[in-house]
Protein backbone atom coordinates (compact mmCIF):
# COMPACT_ATOMS: atom_id res chain seq x y z
CA UNK A 1 0.00 0.00 0.00
CA UNK A 2 1.43 3.40 -0.89
CA UNK A 3 2.21 5.41 1.57
CA UNK A 4 2.78 8.70 -0.56
CA UNK A 5 -0.96 10.10 -0.27
CA UNK A 6 -0.76 9.07 3.31
CA UNK A 7 2.17 11.55 3.67
CA UNK A 8 1.04 14.06 1.09
CA UNK A 9 -2.24 14.39 3.17
CA UNK A 10 -0.54 15.36 6.53
CA UNK A 11 1.75 18.03 4.60
CA UNK A 12 -1.38 19.73 2.96
CA UNK A 13 -2.80 19.85 6.83
CA UNK A 14 0.46 20.98 8.10
CA UNK A 15 0.06 23.58 5.28
CA UNK A 16 -3.34 24.49 5.83
CA UNK A 17 -2.89 24.84 9.82
CA UNK A 18 0.02 27.24 8.82
CA UNK A 19 -1.58 29.07 6.06
CA UNK A 20 -2.26 32.83 6.93
CA UNK A 21 -5.47 33.76 7.23
CA UNK A 22 -6.88 37.65 8.54
CA UNK A 23 -7.64 37.97 11.76
CA UNK A 24 -11.50 37.47 11.60
CA UNK A 25 -10.86 33.87 10.04
CA UNK A 26 -8.33 32.73 12.08
CA UNK A 27 -10.43 31.88 14.77
CA UNK A 28 -12.65 29.45 12.94
CA UNK A 29 -10.15 27.36 11.72
CA UNK A 30 -10.47 23.91 11.54
CA UNK A 31 -7.67 21.42 13.56
CA UNK A 32 -6.58 19.64 9.81
CA UNK A 33 -4.00 17.82 11.86
CA UNK A 34 -6.07 15.71 13.94
CA UNK A 35 -8.71 15.52 11.89
CA UNK A 36 -6.40 13.95 9.66
CA UNK A 37 -4.94 11.50 12.08
CA UNK A 38 -8.12 10.47 13.11
CA UNK A 39 -9.31 9.17 9.86
CA UNK A 40 -6.08 7.07 9.45
CA UNK A 41 -6.00 5.95 12.73
CA UNK A 42 -9.68 4.97 12.19
CA UNK A 43 -9.02 3.47 8.20
CA UNK A 44 -5.91 1.77 8.99
CA UNK A 45 -4.98 1.10 12.65
CA UNK A 46 -2.58 -1.42 11.79
CA UNK A 47 -0.53 1.64 10.30
CA UNK A 48 -1.38 5.07 11.57
CA UNK A 49 -1.44 5.07 15.49
CA UNK A 50 -0.03 6.29 18.66
CA UNK A 51 3.68 6.73 17.27
CA UNK A 52 2.50 8.74 14.73
CA UNK A 53 0.04 10.59 16.06
CA UNK A 54 3.11 11.41 18.62
CA UNK A 55 5.66 12.45 15.67
CA UNK A 56 3.49 14.84 14.22
CA UNK A 57 2.50 16.60 17.23
CA UNK A 58 5.84 16.99 17.93
CA UNK A 59 6.26 18.51 14.23
CA UNK A 60 3.65 20.62 15.40
CA UNK A 61 5.01 22.12 18.29
CA UNK A 62 7.97 22.73 15.67
CA UNK A 63 6.13 24.67 13.84
CA UNK A 64 3.83 26.58 16.11
CA UNK A 65 7.03 27.32 18.30
CA UNK A 66 4.65 25.88 21.55
CA UNK A 67 6.62 23.67 24.18
CA UNK A 68 8.28 20.59 22.50
CA UNK A 69 6.06 17.73 23.97
CA UNK A 70 2.47 19.70 24.51
CA UNK A 71 0.89 18.99 20.99
CA UNK A 72 2.73 15.48 20.50
CA UNK A 73 1.42 14.35 24.23
CA UNK A 74 -2.00 15.49 23.06
CA UNK A 75 -1.90 14.07 19.59
CA UNK A 76 -0.73 10.74 21.11
CA UNK A 77 -3.53 10.70 23.81
CA UNK A 78 -5.91 11.22 20.50
CA UNK A 79 -4.30 8.23 18.03
CA UNK A 80 -5.07 6.36 21.48
CA UNK A 81 -8.63 6.99 22.13
CA UNK A 82 -9.55 6.63 18.36
CA UNK A 83 -7.16 3.04 18.32
CA UNK A 84 -9.36 2.14 20.49
CA UNK A 85 -12.74 2.88 19.78
CA UNK A 86 -12.05 2.51 15.76
CA UNK A 87 -14.10 -0.68 15.22
CA UNK A 88 -17.24 0.82 16.72
CA UNK A 89 -16.58 4.42 15.16
CA UNK A 90 -16.61 2.61 11.58
CA UNK A 91 -19.75 2.06 12.05
CA UNK A 92 -21.37 5.35 13.11
CA UNK A 93 -22.96 7.37 10.34
CA UNK A 94 -20.90 10.36 9.70
CA UNK A 95 -23.10 12.74 11.79
CA UNK A 96 -22.64 10.40 14.81
CA UNK A 97 -18.27 10.57 14.05
CA UNK A 98 -18.83 14.29 13.50
CA UNK A 99 -19.96 14.14 17.53
CA UNK A 100 -16.79 11.84 18.04
CA UNK A 101 -14.54 14.43 16.29
CA UNK A 102 -16.13 17.20 18.16
CA UNK A 103 -14.97 15.70 21.49
CA UNK A 104 -11.68 15.17 20.79
CA UNK A 105 -10.82 18.50 19.17
CA UNK A 106 -12.08 19.86 22.28
CA UNK A 107 -9.77 17.39 24.45
CA UNK A 108 -6.29 18.32 22.34
CA UNK A 109 -7.70 22.18 23.00
CA UNK A 110 -8.01 21.41 26.78
CA UNK A 111 -4.90 19.67 26.88
CA UNK A 112 -3.16 22.93 25.24
CA UNK A 113 -5.09 25.28 26.76
CA UNK A 114 -4.22 23.12 30.47
CA UNK A 115 -0.26 23.25 29.69
CA UNK A 116 0.40 26.49 27.77
CA UNK A 117 -1.66 27.41 31.78
CA UNK A 118 1.02 25.36 33.84
CA UNK A 119 4.16 26.66 32.09
CA UNK A 120 3.16 30.69 31.74
CA UNK A 121 0.21 32.98 31.89
CA UNK A 122 -2.63 31.93 29.09
CA UNK A 123 -6.14 33.51 29.16
CA UNK A 124 -8.87 31.27 27.63
CA UNK A 125 -11.86 33.02 25.15
CA UNK A 126 -15.13 31.61 24.34
CA UNK A 127 -13.42 31.85 21.20
CA UNK A 128 -10.77 29.41 21.53
CA UNK A 129 -13.23 26.35 21.55
CA UNK A 130 -14.51 27.48 17.89
CA UNK A 131 -12.20 25.12 16.17
CA UNK A 132 -14.02 22.18 17.73
CA UNK A 133 -16.81 23.25 16.14
CA UNK A 134 -15.49 23.60 12.21
CA UNK A 135 -13.60 20.75 12.35
CA UNK A 136 -16.71 18.73 13.21
CA UNK A 137 -18.71 20.62 10.56
CA UNK A 138 -15.78 19.72 7.99
CA UNK A 139 -15.21 16.23 9.33
CA UNK A 140 -18.09 14.67 6.81
CA UNK A 141 -15.83 16.78 3.60
CA UNK A 142 -12.39 14.89 5.11
CA UNK A 143 -14.10 11.79 5.52
CA UNK A 144 -15.20 11.19 2.19
CA UNK A 145 -11.75 12.54 0.68
CA UNK A 146 -9.50 10.38 2.45
CA UNK A 147 -11.39 7.66 2.41
CA UNK A 148 -11.85 8.01 -2.09
CA UNK A 149 -7.97 8.41 -1.89
CA UNK A 150 -7.82 5.18 0.78
CA UNK A 151 -9.97 3.45 -1.83
CA UNK A 152 -7.59 4.25 -4.62
CA UNK A 153 -4.27 3.40 -2.81
CA UNK A 154 -5.60 0.06 -1.50
CA UNK A 155 -6.76 -1.18 -5.08
CA UNK A 156 -3.56 -0.92 -6.46
CA UNK B 1 7.01 -6.31 31.50
CA UNK B 2 3.64 -7.23 29.44
CA UNK B 3 3.05 -10.31 31.92
CA UNK B 4 3.35 -7.47 34.64
CA UNK B 5 1.22 -4.83 33.31
CA UNK B 6 -1.39 -7.59 32.14
CA UNK B 7 -1.58 -8.72 35.84
CA UNK B 8 -1.88 -5.25 36.76
CA UNK B 9 -5.20 -4.37 35.27
CA UNK B 10 -5.43 -6.11 31.57
CA UNK B 11 -3.50 -3.24 30.15
CA UNK B 12 -3.26 -3.79 25.94
CA UNK B 13 0.13 -2.97 24.15
CA UNK B 14 -1.98 0.42 22.80
CA UNK B 15 -2.14 1.24 26.60
CA UNK B 16 1.46 0.84 27.31
CA UNK B 17 2.29 2.80 24.04
CA UNK B 18 0.37 6.11 25.07
CA UNK B 19 1.88 5.67 28.54
CA UNK B 20 5.04 5.61 27.63
CA UNK B 21 4.50 8.58 24.93
CA UNK B 22 2.58 10.94 27.42
CA UNK B 23 5.64 10.20 30.16
CA UNK B 24 7.91 10.65 27.12
CA UNK B 25 6.01 14.31 26.14
CA UNK B 26 5.71 15.48 29.79
CA UNK B 27 9.69 15.05 30.20
CA UNK B 28 10.19 16.69 27.09
CA UNK B 29 7.95 19.44 27.86
CA UNK B 30 9.84 20.15 31.78
CA UNK B 31 12.96 19.92 29.79
CA UNK B 32 12.04 22.65 26.75
CA UNK B 33 10.61 24.99 29.54
CA UNK B 34 13.60 24.87 32.04
CA UNK B 35 16.47 24.62 29.38
CA UNK B 36 17.58 25.34 26.41
CA UNK B 37 18.47 21.76 25.27
CA UNK B 38 16.00 21.20 22.50
CA UNK B 39 17.28 24.28 20.33
CA UNK B 40 19.75 21.93 18.08
CA UNK B 41 16.57 19.38 17.97
CA UNK B 42 14.19 22.39 17.63
CA UNK B 43 16.44 23.77 14.74
CA UNK B 44 17.19 20.56 12.66
CA UNK B 45 13.31 20.27 12.98
CA UNK B 46 12.36 23.67 11.99
CA UNK B 47 14.64 23.09 9.11
CA UNK B 48 12.50 19.99 7.61
CA UNK B 49 9.51 21.68 8.17
CA UNK B 50 10.92 25.08 6.48
CA UNK B 51 9.33 23.47 2.95
CA UNK B 52 6.25 23.27 4.08
CA UNK B 53 5.78 26.57 5.47
CA UNK B 54 7.43 27.98 2.45
CA UNK B 55 4.43 26.79 0.81
CA UNK B 56 2.08 28.52 2.93
CA UNK B 57 3.21 31.63 2.50
CA UNK B 58 2.83 31.17 -1.40
CA UNK B 59 -0.37 32.14 -1.71
CA UNK B 60 -0.12 35.63 -0.15
CA UNK B 61 2.60 36.11 -1.58
CA UNK B 62 1.58 35.48 -5.27
CA UNK B 63 -1.32 37.68 -4.62
CA UNK B 64 1.06 40.30 -3.29
CA UNK B 65 2.78 39.68 -7.22
CA UNK B 66 0.00 39.76 -8.85
CA UNK B 67 -1.74 43.22 -7.55
CA UNK B 68 1.74 44.53 -7.54
CA UNK B 69 1.95 44.29 -11.09
CA UNK B 70 -1.28 45.72 -11.94
CA UNK B 71 -0.36 48.83 -9.94
CA UNK B 72 -0.59 51.83 -12.07
CA UNK B 73 2.18 53.57 -13.33
CA UNK B 74 1.17 56.74 -12.70
CA UNK B 75 0.63 55.37 -8.87
CA UNK B 76 4.28 54.45 -8.30
CA UNK B 77 5.22 57.51 -9.52
CA UNK B 78 3.21 59.78 -6.90
CA UNK B 79 4.43 57.26 -4.52
CA UNK B 80 7.97 57.60 -5.24
CA UNK B 81 7.73 61.17 -5.36
CA UNK B 82 6.66 61.34 -1.67
CA UNK B 83 9.37 58.33 -0.52
CA UNK B 84 11.61 60.69 -1.79
CA UNK B 85 10.63 63.82 -0.30
CA UNK B 86 10.12 61.92 2.74
CA UNK B 87 13.94 60.86 2.59
CA UNK B 88 15.29 64.03 2.28
CA UNK B 89 13.41 65.28 5.16
CA UNK B 90 15.01 62.61 7.16
CA UNK B 91 18.05 63.10 6.03
CA UNK B 92 18.59 66.34 7.30
CA UNK B 93 16.71 65.39 10.77
CA UNK B 94 19.56 62.68 11.22
CA UNK B 95 22.33 65.56 10.74
CA UNK B 96 20.83 66.97 13.36
CA UNK B 97 20.96 64.21 15.05
CA UNK B 98 24.28 63.31 14.76
CA UNK B 99 25.20 66.21 16.11
CA UNK B 100 22.97 65.91 19.03
CA UNK B 101 23.92 62.40 19.57
CA UNK B 102 27.89 63.80 19.90
CA UNK B 103 26.74 67.03 22.43
CA UNK B 104 25.19 64.25 24.09
CA UNK B 105 28.00 62.17 24.55
CA UNK B 106 30.25 65.18 25.58
CA UNK B 107 28.00 65.70 28.50
CA UNK B 108 27.79 62.22 29.57
CA UNK B 109 31.30 61.55 29.65
CA UNK B 110 32.10 65.04 31.57
CA UNK B 111 29.00 63.47 34.64
CA UNK B 112 31.02 60.37 34.39
CA UNK B 113 28.94 58.11 33.29
CA UNK B 114 28.90 55.23 31.00
CA UNK B 115 27.71 55.89 26.97
CA UNK B 116 25.69 54.20 24.69
CA UNK B 117 27.08 54.53 21.35
CA UNK B 118 25.06 54.15 18.05
CA UNK B 119 23.42 50.12 17.76
CA UNK B 120 24.34 48.45 14.46
CA UNK B 121 20.83 47.46 13.15
CA UNK B 122 19.63 44.60 10.49
CA UNK B 123 16.49 45.11 8.13
CA UNK B 124 14.09 41.66 8.48
CA UNK B 125 10.96 40.49 7.10
CA UNK B 126 7.95 39.00 8.97
CA UNK B 127 7.30 35.46 7.28
CA UNK B 128 3.94 35.05 7.19
CA UNK B 129 2.27 32.02 8.59
CA UNK B 130 0.20 31.37 11.60
CA UNK B 131 2.40 30.58 14.84
CA UNK B 132 0.43 28.67 17.76
CA UNK B 133 -3.13 30.88 18.08
CA UNK B 134 -3.51 33.28 20.70
CA UNK B 135 0.16 33.84 21.62
CA UNK B 136 1.71 37.21 20.43
CA UNK B 137 4.66 35.68 18.33
CA UNK B 138 5.68 36.23 14.72
CA UNK B 139 8.26 34.77 12.37
CA UNK B 140 11.09 36.75 10.83
CA UNK B 141 13.03 35.54 8.03
CA UNK B 142 16.64 36.22 9.51
CA UNK B 143 18.58 33.68 11.69
CA UNK B 144 21.71 32.88 13.09
CA UNK B 145 23.16 32.31 10.30
CA UNK B 146 22.76 36.36 10.63
CA UNK B 147 23.98 36.43 13.88
CA UNK B 148 20.73 36.96 15.41
CA UNK B 149 20.38 35.97 18.85
CA UNK B 150 18.47 34.91 21.52
CA UNK B 151 16.90 38.17 23.45
CA UNK B 152 18.06 40.55 20.47
CA UNK B 153 15.51 43.65 20.87
CA UNK B 154 13.24 44.04 17.67
CA UNK B 155 11.81 47.33 16.65
CA UNK B 156 9.87 49.21 13.77
CA UNK B 157 9.93 53.01 12.61
CA UNK B 158 7.61 53.67 15.45
CA UNK B 159 8.88 51.88 18.79
CA UNK B 160 9.95 48.80 20.40
CA UNK B 161 8.03 45.46 18.96
CA UNK B 162 9.43 43.13 21.40
CA UNK B 163 12.56 40.60 21.68
CA UNK B 164 13.86 37.44 19.32
CA UNK B 165 12.80 34.23 21.99
CA UNK B 166 14.10 31.32 19.45
CA UNK B 167 16.65 31.45 16.52
CA UNK B 168 17.32 28.55 13.88
CA UNK B 169 19.51 28.65 10.71
CA UNK B 170 17.29 31.05 8.72
CA UNK B 171 14.79 32.06 10.77
CA UNK B 172 13.78 33.40 14.01
CA UNK B 173 10.38 34.12 16.49
CA UNK B 174 10.22 37.12 18.31
CA UNK B 175 7.75 37.62 21.37
CA UNK B 176 5.70 40.89 20.89
CA UNK B 177 5.54 42.81 23.59
CA UNK B 178 1.95 41.99 24.74
CA UNK B 179 2.84 37.99 25.16
CA UNK B 180 2.08 37.78 28.72
CA UNK B 181 5.49 36.47 29.04
CA UNK B 182 7.14 40.15 27.88
CA UNK B 183 8.40 42.68 30.15
CA UNK B 184 10.39 45.68 29.06
CA UNK B 185 12.06 48.41 31.29
CA UNK B 186 10.56 51.60 30.61
CA UNK B 187 10.42 55.48 32.04
CA UNK B 188 8.27 57.97 31.36
CA UNK B 189 9.61 60.93 29.07
CA UNK B 190 8.25 63.38 31.01
CA UNK B 191 9.86 63.16 33.98
CA UNK B 192 12.29 59.35 33.47
CA UNK B 193 10.02 58.02 36.39
CA UNK B 194 10.98 53.77 35.83
CA UNK B 195 9.02 51.35 35.75
CA UNK B 196 8.67 47.66 33.89
CA UNK B 197 5.65 47.18 31.11
CA UNK B 198 4.25 43.82 31.13
CA UNK B 199 2.33 42.25 28.33
CA UNK B 200 -1.51 41.14 29.45
CA UNK B 201 -1.67 38.39 26.68
CA UNK B 202 -4.22 41.22 24.80
CA UNK B 203 -3.83 42.87 21.91
CA UNK B 204 -2.80 46.51 22.20
CA UNK B 205 -2.80 46.52 25.92
CA UNK B 206 0.43 46.78 28.26
CA UNK B 207 0.18 46.78 31.75
CA UNK B 208 2.46 49.42 34.33
CA UNK B 209 2.41 47.50 37.59
CA UNK B 210 4.04 48.48 40.99
CA UNK B 211 3.56 52.39 40.90
CA UNK B 212 2.34 53.79 43.66
CA UNK B 213 -0.27 56.24 44.37
CA UNK B 214 1.85 59.09 44.07
CA UNK B 215 3.61 58.16 41.11
CA UNK B 216 4.51 61.07 39.02
CA UNK B 217 1.75 59.45 35.79
CA UNK B 218 -0.64 60.57 33.61
CA UNK B 219 -2.87 59.52 30.78
CA UNK B 220 -0.89 60.47 27.40
CA UNK B 221 2.46 59.75 29.21
CA UNK B 222 4.94 58.53 26.61
CA UNK B 223 7.06 55.69 27.87
CA UNK B 224 10.14 55.02 26.46
CA UNK B 225 12.92 52.16 26.86
CA UNK B 226 15.36 52.94 29.47
CA UNK B 227 17.73 50.57 29.02
CA UNK B 228 17.79 48.84 32.34
CA UNK B 229 18.87 45.39 32.33
CA UNK B 230 20.91 46.13 29.04
CA UNK B 231 18.41 43.95 26.71
CA UNK B 232 16.89 46.79 25.10
CA UNK B 233 18.98 50.15 24.22
CA UNK B 234 17.65 53.64 25.26
CA UNK B 235 15.34 55.79 24.39
CA UNK B 236 12.98 53.96 22.14
CA UNK B 237 9.29 54.75 22.16
CA UNK B 238 7.22 51.60 23.56
CA UNK B 239 3.77 52.73 24.55
CA UNK B 240 1.30 55.45 25.97
CA UNK B 241 -0.94 55.93 29.12
CA UNK B 242 -4.27 55.35 28.27
CA UNK B 243 -5.79 54.32 31.88
CA UNK B 244 -4.65 55.57 35.48
CA UNK B 245 -6.92 53.91 38.01
CA UNK B 246 -6.80 53.81 41.42
CA UNK B 247 -8.96 51.19 43.39
CA UNK B 248 -8.88 52.13 46.98
CA UNK B 249 -8.15 48.53 48.20
CA UNK B 250 -5.09 48.31 45.83
CA UNK B 251 -1.62 49.71 46.93
CA UNK B 252 -0.69 50.19 43.31
CA UNK B 253 -2.28 51.86 40.81
CA UNK B 254 -3.93 50.21 37.75
CA UNK B 255 -2.31 51.58 34.81
CA UNK B 256 -2.92 50.70 31.41
CA UNK B 257 -1.26 51.59 27.92
CA UNK B 258 -1.39 51.23 24.35
CA UNK B 259 1.59 50.03 21.99
CA UNK B 260 3.12 52.75 19.70
CA UNK B 261 2.91 50.41 16.86
CA UNK B 262 0.44 47.95 15.68
CA UNK B 263 2.39 45.19 16.63
CA UNK B 264 1.56 42.40 14.44
CA UNK B 265 1.44 44.42 11.37
CA UNK B 266 3.70 45.89 9.01
CA UNK B 267 6.07 43.63 7.07
CA UNK B 268 9.59 45.01 8.33
CA UNK B 269 11.27 45.36 11.34
CA UNK B 270 14.75 45.73 12.23
CA UNK B 271 16.98 43.78 14.82
CA UNK B 272 19.01 46.08 16.94
CA UNK B 273 22.70 45.51 18.63
CA UNK B 274 23.17 47.39 20.86
CA UNK B 275 26.73 47.92 22.14
CA UNK B 276 27.49 49.78 25.27
CA UNK B 277 31.04 51.45 26.16
CA UNK B 278 32.31 52.55 29.67
CA UNK B 279 33.92 55.27 29.65
CA UNK B 280 36.26 56.28 32.84
CA UNK B 281 35.26 59.86 34.38
CA UNK B 282 37.38 63.01 33.33
CA UNK B 283 37.10 63.56 37.34
CA UNK B 284 38.81 60.08 37.86
CA UNK B 285 41.49 61.27 35.82
CA UNK B 286 42.84 64.08 37.28
CA UNK B 287 42.40 62.38 40.33
CA UNK B 288 45.08 59.87 39.18
CA UNK B 289 47.62 63.13 38.44
CA UNK B 290 47.40 64.94 41.60
CA UNK B 291 48.14 61.68 43.29
CA UNK B 292 51.64 61.27 41.96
Amino acid sequence: MNSVPILVSFLVAMMLTSLPLPETAIIYRPDWLILVLIYWCMAIPERIGIFTGWMLGLLLDVMYGSLLGQNAMAFSIIAYLVNILHLRVRMFPLWQQSVMVFLLVILHLAISAWIRGIAGQFFVTWTYWIPALTSALVWPFIFIVLRDIRRQISSK
Amino acid sequence: MREILRRLGGATPATVRVIVMIALSLALMLIDNRTQQFEKLRNVLQTVIYPVMFISTLPREMIRAVTGTMEASSTLQSENESLRQENLLLHSRLEKLHSLEADNRRLKRLLGQSEQIAENVLLAELVEVSLEPYTQQISLNKGSSDDVYVGQPVINGDGVIGQVVHTSQFQSTVTLLTDPGSAIPVMVMRNGLRGVLFGTGVRNKLALPYMTADADIRIGDLLISSGMGGRFPTGYPVATVTEVLQQPSDEFLTINTLPVTQLDHGREVLLIWPETIKEQSVLDQQEVVTDE
